[in-house]
């Protein structure tokens, strides 16, 4: 029996989420179910109903009179500094003070002894604007020459003009990709208690409780040592809560201060979704050149992105777009360019992804068009161009691709789902020519593993072990409902060789890890991981050197056995022997510390190792079409994702589900739409849809590639799951342009722009049929 | 209720395991808040406070005819008042002592149902209720019991398999849920006394009339005040635009309303009917509408919402107007004791504007039995469940000797109102029954619509999706492809 085999928790097996059974039982709690103190008061925002605009006048007195109130909070309450750009641009006033650059921008936040008597104040407001001109859209942001709301990027490879020579054939066109609300169904809260001087305790649902942190400090003007920020679990955060907090912990924390009592604040989700930031659109102007098997011989292409007001995250999210805007393809002559564009509209921000779904799409949208214009099946396009194993391996951003598994995923799928005679079965039903068509498509996905800014690769942890053997594990990472908690516990249990049990997993707090990064760009387990182990090891390697002096052994001769440490020829129950430790005053805490290897780049050049890995997985989906509605269903999908040697496959493979739904859902029926007053009209689950039980696919097969292993030296091997699998599910989208194609023969590329709501896919039928 | 009748000035029903009397209630008062503000039972989760995530989903127990009945409901549109004679039992009920989870608490966890955990009380919730009618639901019944549930992690495929495997955990009957129906009900009928309930919270008031007469008798004395039924809607008013509603009556509990008449030519629904217990009667006397019925909103919406409210709020995309109409419904609006009877396409006025009187209500929905001839129902929506229709369409059409010698297609989301198609169905009317009619009757419809134009549609898909429906119309009649569109396309 090996040793692993006889704790219960360790790595590389399933385990339920840490959790799990609060979370069926209600016992799990969020912010909002934070017990509150006596006097505790909410907040509230007014925001503007323009989207652009010079303020002229604030009255405020009906606000201050309603019932309940207690104050109300503007720009000149600010202590410190009125900004909560997550950057530093300083771009992003909390309250607006002269300018309201979109519809639903905070001008103020009312205080009152109850959230409806602020909700119900907050309204009251009389507010005056001279309106001016405003743009919601990213190419009409360019054509009136708006600014780029941050420096744009370029990536450049090889030489265009002669990749373009040597192309057969030459396609232009545009697409655009719709953005994506996050709707984690808890929307944002931020609850904070004064404490003496100028200390402030907030309790925030936020992946980045260190920002929040250095912004409720910047806010308040006091040092980052005087504001403590806690978070247990979020309910989903997505990206949604890596910046998007800032405005509210700020805000608590202000008024909690000038009133010296606690201050919830928790906007409605018509607020939520109104004032807080979303995925990224993109119009996608692109120019292919190929040659008559499908080989791309050049790509030249902008990418510009509706940014909205501020900066926030748009100049990192524009450059992923443009790092993955080859998606598992080699380009031998290549120019990207990103536009990140001002607009009137909410700033947008993290989402899983981080605009790296926007460049697959447009990748795979110039596939689809080399495949319609050679009259070839897309997969035989797409293998064409695939990065090579030694050579045709450079990336845009001149990193090589070492570590490239796409063609044995591809092919494993390709069998497994049986495509090839599915395709053809597609293709005789629809020659057919019925009503209902139906499509197919199998397409991969590469995605770079690590923050672009590398300085944020870097990871803490602070591990003890008490004198009863009971272990206390503290991370800088954040739980939104990814397992991240439980995988570390099991990193923590292997290495002691202890039940899971045996450990506790706290609230993340600045008080324990300080200057964490965001749990984002999927790295929550890559960094944290790594950081908690290296804290067991400081430990293990005190407690070792202790034993052998103590018992007269070689070191080799203390070794971590299931539940216990064998010591020479004798077995000590661990608590026993923690206990040992503890008398012979043995350290049995330590604070482990993580930075990635290998990583660099030089934005201005545009060249570097930005990722340390790729993790990469392959989906084919089958789609039914109604050509007189634009109905549709997904009848059957299959997934075969890499996720290296799974810490935990259970939970990956649920990662890999939910994302593969959460993209099936940006790229179908969850649509975004602004009105010609620049507000949006989509703000709530009552018009912004998200997918149903219902809408899944009829038929679901997830697989995790179980032969994996990551070169590189990640925790115990792992890949990153969390974003990766979410761009699986552009097959249903080019399954359903298959389906819309066939109507014209396949002559044509469908061009659908995403999302391919019922409407959009009938308008295209309707068009190809013309 | 009669005169010198008695009034009780508090609301009785019972919270999980304790019994509550409450007489400092507003009318707009929700379920939630009352949960998690006043009783800290924090399971219960806001999502989006409109009724569509689910998150705040809590089971409504309360007395019918046919005994104890179960409903998910929305905690977040649901009004305290109206909850008088109920029992409410919360995510904190489900489970054992010493915290044993329940059957399908335990194959959510085994089966990884959960990530973030925030819609999860939620979908437990409605699972249970689920598991109570059908130990080993179908992967379509899971969905649709899962229509008013939101989740944004898991995708949903571990939260379907673990209801398909809750039958191996343990059975309903072990239940103390079960078990103590009994004196649940006991406890229920006490609070049954007859009386009008009178409750108010700072001159906020609401008024639960005693039985159809009394409500009769309220709305005479208050015929400005806010009828309430299943809150689907006013809900909304309430949590989205902070609107007062006092003085409310509120109907939903009104047994009197709640009548099923089968007669010979036609079927009369009480008007506080809900979607969920007209359910049956649909699928069995008007089968066209069965798939169409179960896309309604989502369950939670259906077991509160009533064919009545859905008609009285005037919406142009409520769903169930323009099938109500295609099927010649008409309704009776009550004013004291005066009835009238008008055609159900008649009710409707103008955007926002009604044929109903300060002080009337809709008593009943008369809907003819179905003759032979051609029937359908669509609707078509940005996302297939629990989502409110672009265009909604009811299509009746009656073939004498090969000729169309009735047509009726009434059409929401194309008009400010709920409206019919006169100048499509006078192309129909004596033509031969075919496709080219069909298609010629299509042509006509720009004549008849100008839709609308939204977030949802715009106005070009709304009126190209609703002249191709003809066509659809035609294809499932005549059976060319009808396989392919039962199965939902």
């Amino acid at each position: 029996m090996s040793e692993t085999d006889s704790i219960k928790g360790g790595v590389h097996r399933d385990m339920a989420h840490d959790s799990a059974a609060k979370h069926v039982t209600g016992a799990a709690d969020y912010t909002d179910d934070i017990a509150e103190p006596i006097g505790t008061l909410h907040a509230y925002f007014g925001t503007s109903d323009v989207a652009h605009a010079r303020i002229t006048s604030v009255d405020l007195a009906a606000v201050r009179a309603a019932p309940g109130v207690v104050g109300v909070l503007t720009a000149e309450d600010v202590p410190g500094v009125n900004d909560v750009s997550p950057t530093g641009r300083h771009d992003e006033p909390l309250f607006a003070k002269d300018t309201i650059e979109f519809w639903g921008q905070v001008v103020f936040a009312v205080v009152a002894e109850s959230r409806d008597e602020a909700r119900r104040a907050a309204s009251l407001a009389q507010i005056t604007y001279e309106t001016l001109a405003h743009v919601t859209e990213a190419d009409e942001a360019i054509a009136k020459g708006y600014p780029d709301v941050t420096a744009p990027m370029t990536l450049q490879r090889g030489d265009i003009a002669k990749g373009q020579a040597e192309a057969t054939h030459r396609i232009n066109g545009q697409m655009r990709i719709g953005g994506q609300d996050h709707m984690y169904l808890e929307g944002h809260i931020a609850f904070a208690m004064p404490g003496e001087d100028d200390d402030v305790v907030v309790h925030c649902s936020t992946q980045h409780p260190s920002e929040a942190q250095h912004m409720v400090a910047h806010v308040l003007g006091v040092p980052n040592n005087a504001v403590v920020v806690n978070v247990r679990r979020m309910g989903g955060g997505f990206g949604g809560k890596e910046s998007q907090m800032n405005q509210f912990a700020a805000t608590a924390a202000l008024a909690a201060k000038r009133w010296k009592r606690p201050v919830k604040i928790r906007p409605d989700r018509d607020q939520d979704m109104e004032s807080t930031g979303k995925r990224h659109d993109f119009v996608v102007d692109y120019d292919v050149g190929f040659a008559d098997d499908g080989r791309i011989t050049a790509v030249d292409a902008q990418f510009a992105a509706r940014c909205g007001w501020s900066s926030d995250l748009s100049g990192p999210v524009t450059d992923r777009a443009l790092f993955h805007a080859d998606n598992a393809y080699f380009y031998p002559h290549v120019r990207l360019k990103s536009r990140p564009m001002k607009t009137n509209t909410v700033s947008n921000t993290a989402f899983r992804g981080f605009g790296g779904p926007q460049g697959v799409v447009g990748a795979e949208r110039m596939i689809e068009e080399i495949a319609y214009a050679l009259g070839k099946d897309p997969l035989e396009v797409r293998k064409a161009n695939f990065y090579g194993d030694t050579d045709r391996n450079i990336t845009p951003y001149h990193q090589e691709v070492e570590d490239n598994v796409i063609e044995r995923l591809v092919d494993e799928l390709e069998r497994s789902s049986d495509y090839q005679a599915r395709r053809q079965a597609v293709l005789d039903h629809n020659a057919k020519g019925g009503i209902i068509r139906k499509g197919i498509s199998l397409t991969p996905v590469k995605f770079g593993i690590s923050f672009t800014a590398t300085w944020f690769n870097q990871a803490g942890a602070l591990v003890h072990v008490y004198n009863d053997g009971s272990i206390m594990l503290n991370h800088g990472g954040t739980e939104m409902g990814q397992g991240l908690n439980t995988k570390i516990a099991q990193v923590v249990a292997e290495a002691f060789q202890v039940d899971i049990d045996r450990i506790k997993i706290t609230k993340t707090t600045t008080e324990k890890v300080p200057n964490t990064s965001a749990t984002a760009a999927s790295s929550g387990t890559d960094l944290n991981g790594m950081a908690a182990l290296d804290a067991c090891d400081q430990i293990k390697a005190r407690l070792v050197s202790w034993a052998a002096e103590a018992w007269d052994v070689a070191e080799d001769a203390v070794v971590f056995v299931a539940n216990a440490v064998r010591v020479g020829e004798q077995e000590i129950a661990f608590k026993d022997f923690i206990s040992k430790a503890y008398m012979a005053r043995v350290q049995l805490s330590a604070a482990g510390f993580y930075k990635t290897p290998k990583i660099h780049w030089d934005r201005e050049k545009g060249q570097g190792r930005p990722f340390y890995y790729f993790a990469y997985g392959a989906a084919v989906a089958e789609v039914s079409v109604d050509t007189l509605t634009g109905e549709y269903r997904v009848d059957r999908a299959d997934v075969l994702h890499d996720v290296g040697k799974s810490l935990n496959p259970v939970l990956d493979k649920g990662q890999v589900e939910g994302a593969f739904v959460q993209g099936l859902g940006w790229l179908t029926s969850e649509e975004l739409v602004w009105d010609d007053k620049g507000r949006l009209r989509t703000h709530a689950p009552s018009t912004y849809k998200i997918p149903l039980a219902g809408d899944i696919p009829r038929e679901f097969n997830v697989k995790l590639a179980d032969w994996s292993e990551n070169r590189e030296l990640t925790i115990k091997r792992s890949k990153a799951v969390g974003e990766p699998p979410f761009m699986l599910p552009i097959c249903v989208f080019e399954a359903l342009g298959m389906a819309v194609a066939s109507v014209a023969d396949y002559r044509e590329c469908p061009r659908l722009d995403a999302p391919a709501t019922p409407e959009r896919v009938l308008m295209a039928v309707e068009r190809l049929k013309a | 209720m009669t005169q010198g009748a008695k009034v009780r000035t508090e609301i009785r029903f019972v919270l999980n395991g304790r019994q509550m009397r409450l007489s400092d209630v507003g009318a707009d008062d929700t379920l939630l808040d009352f949960l998690r503000i006043d009783q800290r039972l924090t399971g219960t989760k806001e999502g989006c406070a409109e009724g569509d995530c689910g998150a705040c989903t809590v089971m409504v127990g309360r007395l019918t005819p046919e005994g104890l009945r179960y409903e998910v409901v929305n905690a977040c549109i649901r009004f305290l008042a109206s909850l008088d004679g109920c029992h409410v039992v919360t995510i904190e009920y489900l489970g054992g002592p010493n915290g044993r989870l329940s059957p399908v608490q335990q194959a959510m966890v085994d089966h990884h149902g959960s990530q973030c955990g925030f819609c999860t009380p939620g979908i437990v919730m409605s699972l249970y209720a689920l598991w109570m009618e059908h130990e080993r639901p179908s992967v379509p019944q899971v969905e649709v019991a899962l229509q008013g549930n939101l989740c944004r992690c898991t995708g949903y495929a571990p939260i379907i398999r673990a209801a398909q495997a809750v039958t191996e955990y343990g059975t309903t009957t072990a239940e103390h849920l079960t078990m103590e129906r009994d004196t649940v009900t006991t406890m229920l009928q006490a609070v049954r006394d007859g009386a009008r309930v009178e409750v108010a919270k700072e001159g906020n008031r609401a008024i639960l009339p005693a039985d159809v007469d009394d409500l009769a008798v309220v709305l005479e004395a208050e015929p400005n005040a806010t009828i309430v039924a299943g809150s689907t809607d006013v809900g909304l008013w309430v949590t989205k635009f902070l609107k007062r509603i006092s003085p409310a009556v509120f109907v939903g509990h009104l047994e009197g309303l709640k009548s099923l008449e089968v007669q010979q030519d036609a079927i009369t629904f009480g008007g506080g009917v809900t979607y969920t217990e007209a359910q049956d009667v649909i699928a069995q006397y008007y089968p066209h509408l069965s798939d169409y019925w179960d896309r309604i909103a989502g369950w939670q919406v259906r077991n509160m919402g009533t064919i009545g409210g859905n008609i009285a709020n005037g919406s142009p995309i409520g769903d169930t107007p323009p099938v109500l109409i295609a099927l010649g419904a008409s309704i009776t609006l009550r004013k004291g004791d005066v009835r009238r009877v008008l055609p159900l396409e008649d009710f409707f006025v103008a955007y926002g504007k009604q044929d109903r009187a300060d002080g009337e209500f809709v008593e009943s929905i008369t809907v003819p039995r179905i003759r032979d001839g051609h029937h359908a129902a669509y609707k078509i929506s940005k996302r297939r469940e629990e989502d409110i229709s672009s265009v909604a369409v009811g299509m009746a059409v009656q073939v004498d000797a090969g000729v169309i010698s009735e047509a009726v297609l009434a059409f929401g989301g194309m008009a400010a109102t709920p409206k019919r198609a006169a100048a499509a169905e006078a192309a129909m009317i004596g033509q031969p029954w075919s496709e080219a009619t069909l298609l010629a009757a299509a042509a006509k419809l720009p004549d008849d619509f100008q839709p609308l134009d939204d977030m949802r549609a715009s106005a070009a898909y709304r009126m190209t999706v609703a002249q191709n429906l003809f066509q659809r119309f035609w294809l499932e009649q005549s059976r060319a492809e009808a396989q392919l569109m039962a199965e939902g396309l």
